[in-house]
């Protein structure tokens, strides 16, 4: 007998928003046969090749002459957002459709860890490629995703990585490499930054190619003391040598635990010991450690995580959605703070109680109703199916939340009449808020 | 520049508008409106930030026109010595803002010179990260004011908002200011109050983020009825001049109000009233000017003179008006040299307006040198967590080392 609540919550960290027909297939599964599964998903994810990535084309400035006109510009830079609009548009339906859930919520998590946005990257192209290299290295051993993402054009655009050179070199991207996506703070000094910077010069970003290329006469060739060890170190050597550090390995497995565990709670010490050097061991170290099941209740949903798990709940698919509903979707994300390709600085978004304000409310509860507006018929005769009384319960099977206390379910039974109502309702609620 | 106008950290409210509430609303008078003002310290100072989004080319906002360096670096867009507004005999303001202009005279306007950040940068949205999160040096998901608070217990109502977004200078690590839109498009909200009510109640034991969001609604509820009390005592006070065929304002300003003099005058009818707010954001967008700066400029930077000046003189008027303090920013200046398109690229210092009844007025600080340049650019004299520290110290009576770390710097003298 599978305790139903158990398989609710890691699903409900697991994927970016379980559907009850996923949670009863989990039940009738059990949990360890549930986790092998999302962490080694076989077979095709149907819904993934039904999302295929956009054809971005070019870059609209590759296109343009040596001197274009300010009309030309005007007119590459229109065209440029609305590839980046259409990119995130894309990836939000994708979240929604794709079967592999694991898989798609880790290239968010990564997204979030390498906090690249595309407001000062400006290409489209290069934000989808970063999301590839998240998609092909984010399972496995950190060292290959490190020694990617060196040479990630998009990284290196956002960090400034293209003006670090031998005769100026610019630390930005070395900094952030150790403090916020490979050691954390304290487990480096100052001289490691500005070594790190030198071992990092010579990459330039190709805009009209979308390709990161090495330009040797920009590139400082001699001996750097990184973290005590001393050696013509480059972008690859410097790389390994983070990625081999015992502080990297503490330091990925605790942002993780952050992200899926608990925001609240340190991570278990069992962590490190227990994983195989993958994303994907310390993750079923996480799920099955016994601090995991203590964690019910105690992330905040991101709002990307809300409004994606409601829509798989709710059978809405963002992009069969009017082009007018998908641009509010958007903007009210925007209102939650939180548009994919665009996090707010390089240490990523919030977490945890700084999602929930007045004004984030406020989106929330627009959005609720648009979705509920937007609800597959028959989510809604499922709920008008139930008698009256039991359908603040049917409403919790669907959207997965294991109980209503007394005072959400006083609010709930008073929009019972309309089912449309009743589901925007369950979607506000403090219970749906958190996971 | 539309990325940072639209940059969303929170979004509009949908609080009913003013419009809605104007026909029943003659049953009170301001005198007897707002349980809110026993809440406050009458002898507490209120804080009116105003953000210039875009970076305001800040050398043609108080030129240096006694400099031959000034009108070297841009012969076509500087400002000769007859057209400033002198403020002494090497600097002058802008000739648009000839209301800031009387302010200086009158003593009420403190200039700030130079002031900016170490190592500076010139992306917009970078820049004004960190003007907002008052973290040069790192990443910082909290914005200066939302610290404060945090600090100071986290009642949205506290830090009010005007602009279509609440501002990441409002958001905090625990709590988050209230961003209430002056002109609501009539949007009711989608759930009943009564909804609202019942999920505002706390449960037992329930995990930490849960009650949050339960307690969310309840703020929710405590800012809608603090903004439709001022509407309610706006309208009010709006039908009593009517009666006496009076339109106070109507033709002080000549022309479209500008988003910015909406916003103050909702600060302005907020501050009479005695609402428990101590800090007030407002913003004005479209500084991001790149070439035939110097009309473009004028023009906004007559909007910012109308608006605040009128504020001022009303503030003026009131007790609670007097405890007010303005102050203004932009997230940088431009380089000293013009480029090919008459106007300037992005730069770095610039200088911060403080105006009040209780701000000492005058020039503060060092202007930077516009012949020892840094890369183009000038070099800030003043950092601007001194600015932000005596703000915090003066006017919100908060140690300024809960928000800023420890930070010893101050601006002597410049308030009262």
């Amino acid at each position: 007998m599978v305790d139903r609540d158990a398989v609710a919550h890691l699903l409900r960290r697991a994927t970016l928003g379980p559907t009850a027909a996923e949670v009863d297939a989990a039940e009738r599964d059990g949990v360890a046969a549930t986790l092998d599964r999302l962490l080694a998903p076989t077979g095709r994810d149907a819904g993934a090749a039904a999302t295929p990535a956009p054809r971005l084309g070019a870059d609209p400035f590759a296109g343009l002459d040596k001197k274009p006109s300010r009309e030309q510009r005007q007119q590459a830079q229109r065209e440029r957002a609305a590839q980046a609009r259409r990119l995130a548009d894309w990836w939000l339906d994708r979240m929604v459709a794709a079967d592999h859930q694991l898989t798609e919520k880790l290239v968010f998590f990564w997204h979030g860890h390498w906090a690249t946005s595309v407001r000062k990257v400006k290409s489209a192209q290069l934000m989808l490629g970063q999301l590839d290299t998240f998609r092909a290295q984010g399972r496995g051993r950190f060292e290959p995703l490190v020694r990617a993402m060196v040479r990630d054009p998009a990284l290196i655009l956002w960090l400034d990585g293209q003006k670090n050179t031998r005769a100026a070199p610019n630390e930005n991207l070395a900094r952030e490499l150790m403090e916020l996506f490979t050691l954390g703070i304290g487990n480096y000094t100052e001289a490691d930054v500005k070594a790190g910077a030198r071992a990092l010069t010579g990459w330039q970003v190709d805009r009209d190619t979308a390709k990161a290329r090495f330009v040797p006469r920009r590139h400082d060739p001699g001996e750097k003391t990184i973290l005590g060890q001393t050696a013509a170190f480059d972008a690859d050597s410097y790389a390994r040598l983070l990625a081999a550090r015992p502080e990297a390995g503490a330091f990925v497995a605790a942002r993780l635990w952050f992200r899926f565990g608990s925001e609240d709670t340190a991570p278990p010490d069992s962590l490190a010991a227990a994983t195989d050097g993958t994303t994907t061991g310390t993750l079923r170290a996480i799920f099955t450690s016994p601090a995991f099941a203590q964690t019910r209740g105690q992330l905040v949903k991101q709002p990307v995580e809300w409004i994606v798990g409601a829509m798989r709940q709710l059978g809405v698919r963002p992009g069969r959605l009017a082009e007018k509903e998908r641009r509010e979707l958007s903007n009210r994300l925007a209102g939650m703070d939180q548009v994919p390709l665009r996090p707010p600085s390089v240490g990523g978004w919030p977490a945890g109680e700084a999602w929930l304000t007045t004004s984030s409310l406020q989106a929330r509860m627009r959005l609720a109703t648009l979705l509920a507006g937007a609800a597959a018929p028959a989510v809604l005769q499922g709920l008008s199916a139930a008698p009256r009384a039991g359908r603040p319960d049917a409403l919790a099977r669907l959207l997965v939340v294991d109980r209503w206390t007394a005072r959400t379910r006083t609010a709930l039974t008073a929009l019972a009449d309309n089912p449309e109502r009743l589901l925007a309702g369950g979607l506000i609620s403090p219970e749906y808020t958190v996971c | 520049m539309d990325i940072l106008t639209r940059r969303k950290f929170l979004i509009a409210s949908g609080v009913t508008g003013a419009g809605a509430l104007a026909a029943g609303a003659t049953a009170y008078g301001l005198s007897d409106l707002f349980d809110t003002a026993g809440d406050r310290d009458q002898d507490s100072r209120t804080l009116v930030l105003v953000t210039l989004y875009g970076g305001n080319d800040g050398l043609n906002t108080v030129v240096p026109y006694a400099d031959p360096a000034y009108h070297d670096a841009r012969p076509e867009l500087a400002y000769s010595a007859e057209e400033v507004k002198r403020l002494d005999d090497r600097v002058g303001l802008n000739p648009a803002l000839t209301g800031l202009h009387g302010l200086f005279t009158a003593g009420r306007l403190a200039i700030v010179r130079g002031v900016g950040y170490p190592t500076p940068d010139r992306s917009h949205f970078r820049s004004m990260d960190i003007w907002q999160t008052a973290r040069p040096d790192r990443p910082e998901h909290t914005g200066w004011l939302g610290r404060w608070l945090d600090g100071a217990g986290g009642d949205p109502r506290l830090a009010v908002s005007f602009e279509p977004t609440l501002p990441p200078l409002l958001a905090g690590a625990r709590s988050a200011g209230a961003a209430v839109p002056v002109t609501g498009r009539q949007a009711r909200r989608p759930f009943a109050d009564k909804t609202l009510a019942s999920l505002a109640a706390a449960e037992s034991g329930e995990p930490a983020g849960q009650a949050r969001a339960a307690a969310c609604f309840a703020d929710l509820r405590a800012v809608d009825k603090m903004i439709t009390e001022v509407r309610e005592a706006a309208a009010a006070e709006e039908a009593e001049n009517a009666d006496a065929e009076e339109q106070p304002g109507a033709t002080a300003t000549g022309g479209a109000r500008s988003s910015l003099q909406a916003q103050l005058d909702l600060v302005a009818q907020c501050v009479e009233v005695g609402v428990s707010s101590r800090v007030f954001s407002v913003s004005l967008g479209g500084f991001d000017t790149h070439a035939d700066e110097k009309q473009l400029q004028a023009v906004l930077l007559g909007q910012v003179d109308r608006a605040l000046s009128g504020f001022l003189d009303r503030m003026a008027r009131s007790d609670a008006g007097r405890k007010v303090v303005v102050a203004v920013y932009s997230e940088f200046g431009r380089r000293v040299r013009a480029n090919a398109s008459d106007g300037t690229d992005h730069g770095t210092a610039s200088d911060v307006f403080l105006m009040g009844t209780g701000v000492r007025g005058g020039l503060y600080g060092e202007a930077p040198n516009l012949t020892e340049l840094d890369d183009g650019d000038l070099r800030f004299t003043t950092d601007f967590r001194d600015v932000y520290a005596t703000l915090l110290e003066r006017v919100l009576d908060t140690d300024p080392d809960q928000v800023l770390g420890h930070w010893p710097g101050r601006l002597p003298g410049v308030l009262t």
